[in-house]
């Protein structure tokens, strides 16, 4: 019981305004951040935006320049890396080539000390090692490949040959960066799903860098959006692709991403309308929502699939909404990205792909689903509540 | 009776042997150059040492006469052949191991990311710019008897029978210091970064680490550089003469030494000889490497 509760609260990472620079880069800045005990946190953010370096100060692979680090209740600032109880599961896998499948996983046993059964921290024994390589093995569909070399064993097997040396050990915290990156499509989607069954098996707080927002979704508790070393966004996938917090955290989520044009607020209250240059919206602000005063301007978000074609085909019908020229059409199959042009602006909607679609140059209103319009401040770029 | 199917096989055959025959060709003229240099410079004079060993020269060495294998048999059974195996046997290993340890420290200490490094890197890989005729008169003035620097230190003195020979082989192993720490500071900075993260994560202090990983991993730029120290070391001549001239009372007579030096043109057969056992000898020792060598030796993935 006691053991339970003191891993519980080793588990916490918490960044108290960290930053790392390299000479005059600053790859992360002021980072203010809390990884709960179990969760699986989700770093997400284009490249270069300093992620991996975000999970090498926690790994301990690189020091932090400024803040405070803690992983549980230990400041882990001037912490060596060996002495973290974190593992790293590196984007190239970072096997041994010159050990077979089981001397890599038996890798993290062999110097560290455990302590075994609440006693105190000693080294494992030949045959308790050799239990929990079959354990971690077994958990991870290797058995059968334990006595070959790395160079022997496919992409996804070496994957999986990476995250059984991480689980082996039992750490506070996973580390990941980006260990999907070089599954082709179908072997993605199905490690994501054994990631995330893994999870919940160990309930060990997982830190998971990728730059794919459909990783990021499908796996994460919750993501933290990052940008050009600051953080831009945390919460839960479904709070953060409808409630992005700035103009990056909407562009950057959501594929194709939210469509954004300029506008005046044109009448106030909670049901509002703003004018474009393409024609009026209405807005159903919802009720813990203001608009902002009648005459300031304003920056609409859409998302492809909160907009309407109406009428393509029907003529002399009189319009409202947007008035959009169909410039491309994409069929995915099951739906369909209308690329229009809106007063000079690229607008796409995202529709299902039935009936009739869109004639190249055909002008087509576009119908805006009232409540689900957001609004950002041009100057700040932040949404306005 | 005609077999009508069989003339498009049989035209068949011919286009192919026709290919068959233009290829063999093209790999001729490809493998022309090589075997011209390798027969004129190997072959042949490989060809010309067996018979020169088969033969007996006049005191002028205008004339030879046949004297067959018995000429093989006496000298490879003879002391002073013996003699010159045991110091070429103690050169190799004086030099071989002091001088792989010494490169991989250097290389070791060398393989960081710190600021200058590069100016000890340079002076490091200095050597490999020298030949053996500089390294032998650099230590010919750091360590002869008469006017070294360190002329009286009597574990390396060129003047007593028991050392000299280390003083001869110190001057090898700091001149392929250079080469052995050029080719390990390579394999070094080919093991991925994140390799010895992952070791460094996994708790490896950095002994563990240098033996369970770097050293299996830069095992096959360590079996290339023992294979090739042991040949310089069986081939060392000139640090031979330059410093010591086979003495003092012949204790520094490499076999490669004797090949070479004061011989009469009637003992030109005998040097032949000697010459064959030294390759035969290379050669055992090389495959010798590579079997017991191989089987330890990772080659990267
Ligand atoms: N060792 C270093 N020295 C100097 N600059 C560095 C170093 N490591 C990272 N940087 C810089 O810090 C910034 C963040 O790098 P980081 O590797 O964390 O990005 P990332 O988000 O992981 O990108 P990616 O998705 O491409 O892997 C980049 O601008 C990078 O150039
Ligand atoms: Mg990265």
């Amino acid at each position: 019981m006691l053991a339970d509760v003191v891993s519980v609260s080793v588990s916490r990472v918490l960044f108290e305004d960290v930053t790392k620079s390299f000479g005059e880069v600053v790859a992360v800045d002021s980072l203010d951040l809390e990884v709960i005990d179990g969760e699986f946190l989700v770093l997400l953010g284009p490249s270069g935006c300093g992620k991996t370096t975000v999970l090498r100060m926690v790994a301990g692979l690189e020091t932090v320049t400024q803040g405070t680090l803690r992983i549980g209740n230990r400041v882990v600032n001037d912490v060596e890396a060996k002495d973290r109880d974190v593992a790293m599961v590196f984007q190239s896998y970072a096997l041994y080539p010159h050990m077979n499948v089981r001397k890599n996983i038996e890798s993290p046993l062999v110097a560290r000390h455990f302590s075994v059964d609440g006693g105190a921290p000693r080294k494992l024994t030949a045959s308790e090692r050799s239990q929990r390589i079959t354990q971690a093995a077994e958990t991870l569909g290797l058995a059968s490949l334990l006595d070959r070399k790395p160079a022997a064993l496919s992409g996804g097997q070496r994957q999986r040959v990476a995250l059984a040396r991480a689980i082996v050990s039992r750490p506070a915290a996973f580390l990941m960066d980006e260990p999907l990156s070089n599954l082709d499509a179908k072997l993605r989607a199905e490690t994501r799903l054994e990631l995330v069954e893994l999870h919940r098996k160990l309930g060990t707080t997982i830190i998971y860098v990728t730059h794919d927002q459909v990783e990021a979704m499908t796996m994460a508790d919750r993501i933290a959006v990052i940008s050009d070393g600051r953080l831009q966004q945390v919460g839960a996938a479904q709070e953060v692709y409808d409630r992005p917090s700035n103009l990056f955290v909407a562009h950057f989520m959501g594929s194709p991403p939210m469509n954004t044009f300029e506008a005046t607020v044109a009448g106030g209250g909670r049901e509002g309308e703003v004018t474009g240059a393409a024609g009026r919206v209405r807005i159903d602000a919802g009720p813990a929502i203001s608009l902002p005063p009648v005459g300031s301007r304003v920056v609409v978000g859409v998302r492809p699939e909160h907009l309407r074609s109406q009428g393509h085909g029907q003529q002399g019908r009189q319009q409202e909404g947007l008035r959009a020229r169909v410039s491309a059409v994409e069929w995915l199959g099951y739906e369909r990205h209308v690329i229009c042009d809106v007063a000079g602006r690229t607008i796409t909607l995202r529709e299902p792909a039935e009936g009739q679609a869109p004639n190249l140059g055909e002008e087509i209103y576009l119908d805006v689903v009232a409540n689900h319009v957001l609004l950002f401040d041009p100057a700040t770029s932040e949404r306005i509540p | 009776m005609t077999k009508p199917l069989a003339v498009p096989v049989d035209e068949d055959h011919v286009r192919s042997r026709r290919r068959s025959i233009k290829d063999t060709m093209l790999g001729l003229a490809f493998l022309g150059p090589s075997a011209v240099i390798f027969t004129a410079f190997f072959f042949y004079p490989l060809y010309r040492l067996v018979w020169l060993g088969l033969h007996q020269q006049n005191r002028t060495g205008t004339r030879e006469r046949w004297v067959g294998f018995s000429q093989y048999a006496d000298t490879l059974t003879s002391a002073d052949f013996l003699d010159g195996v045991r110091i070429s046997a103690t050169y190799v290993l004086y030099t071989v191991p002091l001088g792989l340890v010494l490169g991989v420290l250097l290389a070791v200490v060398a393989d960081r990311k710190l600021r200058g490094i590069k100016v000890f890197q340079t002076i490091f890989a200095s050597t490999v710019a020298s030949s053996v005729a500089v390294a032998s008169v650099i230590f010919f003035v750091l360590i002869n008897p008469q006017v070294g620097y360190f002329g009286d230190v009597s574990f390396l003195s060129l003047s007593d029978p028991g050392s000299a020979l280390r003083g001869v082989a110190l001057s090898s192993v700091w001149q392929n210091l250079g080469l052995t720490f050029i080719i390990v500071l390579a394999g070094l900075q080919a093991i991925p970064a994140e390799i010895n993260e992952a070791a460094t994560l996994d708790g490896y202090g950095p002994f563990r680490r240098f033996w369970r990983i770097t050293i299996p991993l830069i095992s096959p730029s360590l079996m290339f550089l023992v294979v090739v120290l042991t040949v310089f070391a069986f081939q060392a001549y000139a640090q031979v003469d330059i410093l010591t001239g086979g003495g003092p009372a012949g204790a520094t007579e490499t076999l490669v030494w004797k090949i070479f030096s004061d011989k009469e043109p009637s003992q030109y057969g005998e040097g032949a000889v000697m010459a064959s056992g030294l390759f035969v000898i290379t050669l055992g020792v090389t495959l010798a490497q590579f079997r017991i060598l191989e089987k330890r030796v990772h080659y990267g993935a």
